[in-house]
């Protein structure tokens, strides 16, 4: 199957002084429709940044980002590319405009001159998707921090987007509300098809995607599934970085002589391997 | 608790006064104010109050709310009336004291006063009470929009104060917060000298200064994302008809201004 390109990056470099180091430095990247991506990187590594560039929010000092085919320097293509391309950013509080959620969601919509019924269609269809439609009446600032992000979540996809991106969406939440956010996450990417890059420090977030992309200094380094990529144990930890837990502690096992493989992902992929290496060696559990 | 501030006191419901469009409403409020100034004696007044005091009623909203939006007023209220009280010298002396005496006309005064200030209180916060932020910023914008041929950006500012609306309830959650973090480092806010008092409040506002504007860059950045190019080209999901409801309301509020007018030509002007 031919794989649709929906974002393009083209030896992209930025940096935010004239001159300074290169937050972004060289990258190439094609990201697919209907994937579910995830960046990883410390903190200063280029992630947010190169977040920024996917939509034209920056601009590439060199090399350029094509949105559909859309340079995004082109001034002319800016809203076009900012509707298929919708971006979630950390804090809740920030990105939420209006004093009822319902009025946020159609901020959106409204600002792309949709006609009212059909605003109001897409604003119910929108909450319903992330399981916020009976907050519609409420004020924003009385939702719960994961409440306030499925609000934001809402937002963008009444827009009607292709692709979001999300900037560390669970960073500031409550473990009840990463949960939501990251249920909701994931039922956008398989049930609508839309297609996520989910910029994120959590590892076990990163695990369900179908690709990880790693950066450090404003390169990527590491691209491929999950697998692959938790694989390379010790570039990780050279970068700064931990592998998920299931695979910490298949990996201190194997120090003890216990070796379940390296394939170890999931609590499941562990109890699963965990039961299949009892199995084999008769240990009494 | 700080968090449960109600923003512009709105009180969601689905009586005919919530339901009548906030631009009716608030030309309408305009027109009751300036009628309420103009009422001469105690008959004008009298209906004027029945008036809003009805309008309350039809909103079914508790007649708490009455008394809570009486409640910040309540000084003020009472020193004019103390004042009427002393000022005025008409009628008979009913009580008096040394140099001060009690009226009959300071007592009529006080009373015609107080009526007009709690019913000028009482009009406003109905308004407020049945009308939500959204749609007042949204009528507005739209009563303003005449304004457009003078190169105002009625839209912008319409803008400004959803978003100054919208920040109240996270700027104060804010502003606890921070003044926790200084209470705990040992910040003395309730003591000493005015001038350390006032001295205390700069590791306040200057930390809160610092992230309100972090607070807009990322505003303007999550706003950008979502196409907002300002007021060109956009639709609203909630449009506001005038209707029947209206129309209703606003004979009414001509009908009560030409009793008022008629009640003070007639029974003359006692103020």
């Amino acid at each position: 199957m031919e794989k649709d390109v929906i974002i393009k990056f083209d030896r992209v470099s930025y940096s935010y002084e004239e001159g300074g180091d290169y937050a972004v430095n060289d990258v190439n990247l094609d990201i697919y429709k209907g994937e579910f991506t995830a960046v990883l990187g410390h903190n200063g590594s280029g992630k947010s940044t190169l977040a920024k560039l996917t939509n034209a929010l920056l601009l590439p000092v060199a090399g350029s980002v094509f949105v559909r085919g859309m340079d995004t320097a082109r001034e002319e293509f800016e809203t076009q590319i900012r509707q298929s391309v919708g971006m979630v950013f950390q804090n809740p509080d920030n990105q939420i405009v209006s004093t009822i959620v319902e009025d946020d969601v159609a901020f959106g919509p409204e600002n792309l001159g949709v006609p009212p019924e059909e605003i109001r269609r897409r604003v119910d269809d929108a909450l319903k998707t992330v399981g916020m439609y009976e907050y519609k009446g409420h004020e924003p600032h009385r939702l719960s921090g994961g409440q306030k992000q499925r609000v934001a979540i809402a937002g963008v996809i009444a827009m009607r987007t292709e692709c979001i991106v999300f900037d560390e969406p669970t960073a500031m939440l409550d473990p009840k509300g990463r949960q939501e956010v990251f249920r909701a996450i994931k039922s956008l990417n398989k049930d609508f098809n839309i297609t996520v890059i989910l910029i994120t420090h959590f590892m076990d977030e990163a695990v369900f995607a179908d690709r990880v992309i790693v950066m450090d200094d404003g390169y990527v380094r590491l691209d491929g599934s999950p697998r692959e990529v938790f694989k390379r144990v010790k570039s990780l930890r050279d970068m700064g970085l931990d592998v998920p837990k299931p695979l910490q502690l298949a990996l201190l096992l194997k120090k003890e002589g216990i070796d379940l493989g390296d394939e170890i992902l999931t609590n499941e992929d562990f109890i699963k391997e965990f039961l299949n290496y009892s199995g084999r060696n008769n240990v009494n559990t | 608790m700080i968090k449960d501030i109600t923003i512009g006191q709105f009180f969601p419901g689905k009586s005919f006064i919530h339901k009548l469009d906030a631009r009716i409403k608030i030309v309408l409020t305009g027109i009751i104010l300036v009628m309420i100034f103009v009422c001469g004696n105690f008959y004008s007044l009298g209906l004027m109050s029945a008036f809003i005091l009805f309008s309350f009623l039809l909103t079914r909203l508790s007649l708490r709310l009455i008394l809570k939006s009486f409640k910040p007023l309540v000084l003020i209220l009472v020193i004019t009336s103390l004042l009427q009280l002393y000022y005025v010298d008409k009628g008979e002396i009913l009580f008096s004291w040394r140099k001060l005496s009690i009226t009959s006309g300071g007592v009529y005064m006080m009373i015609f006063i107080t009526v007009r200030i709690l019913s000028l209180i009482l009009v406003s916060s109905l308004l407020t009470y049945t009308t939500s932020p959204t749609s007042l910023t949204y009528a507005i914008e739209s009563l303003l929009s005449p304004l457009k041929v003078f190169k105002v950006e009625v839209h912008t500012f319409a803008m400004m104060m959803t978003i100054a609306l919208r920040f109240i309830p996270t700027l104060i959650e804010e502003i606890d917060r921070i003044m926790n973090a200084q209470k705990a480092r040992g910040a003395d806010f309730e003591t000493g000298s005015l001038v350390s008092r006032i001295k205390a409040l700069f590791p306040i506002f200057i930390p809160l200064f610092v992230s309100s504007f972090k607070r807009a860059f990322e505003l303007a950045d999550a706003m950008s994302c979502r196409c907002y190019t300002g007021g060109k080209g956009r639709t609203r999901m909630k449009q506001q008809k005038t209707g029947v409801r209206d129309l209703c309301a606003a004979a009414a509020v001509i009908v009560l201004s030409a009793a008022v007018i008629w009640l003070n030509a007639f029974f003359g002007r006692v103020v």
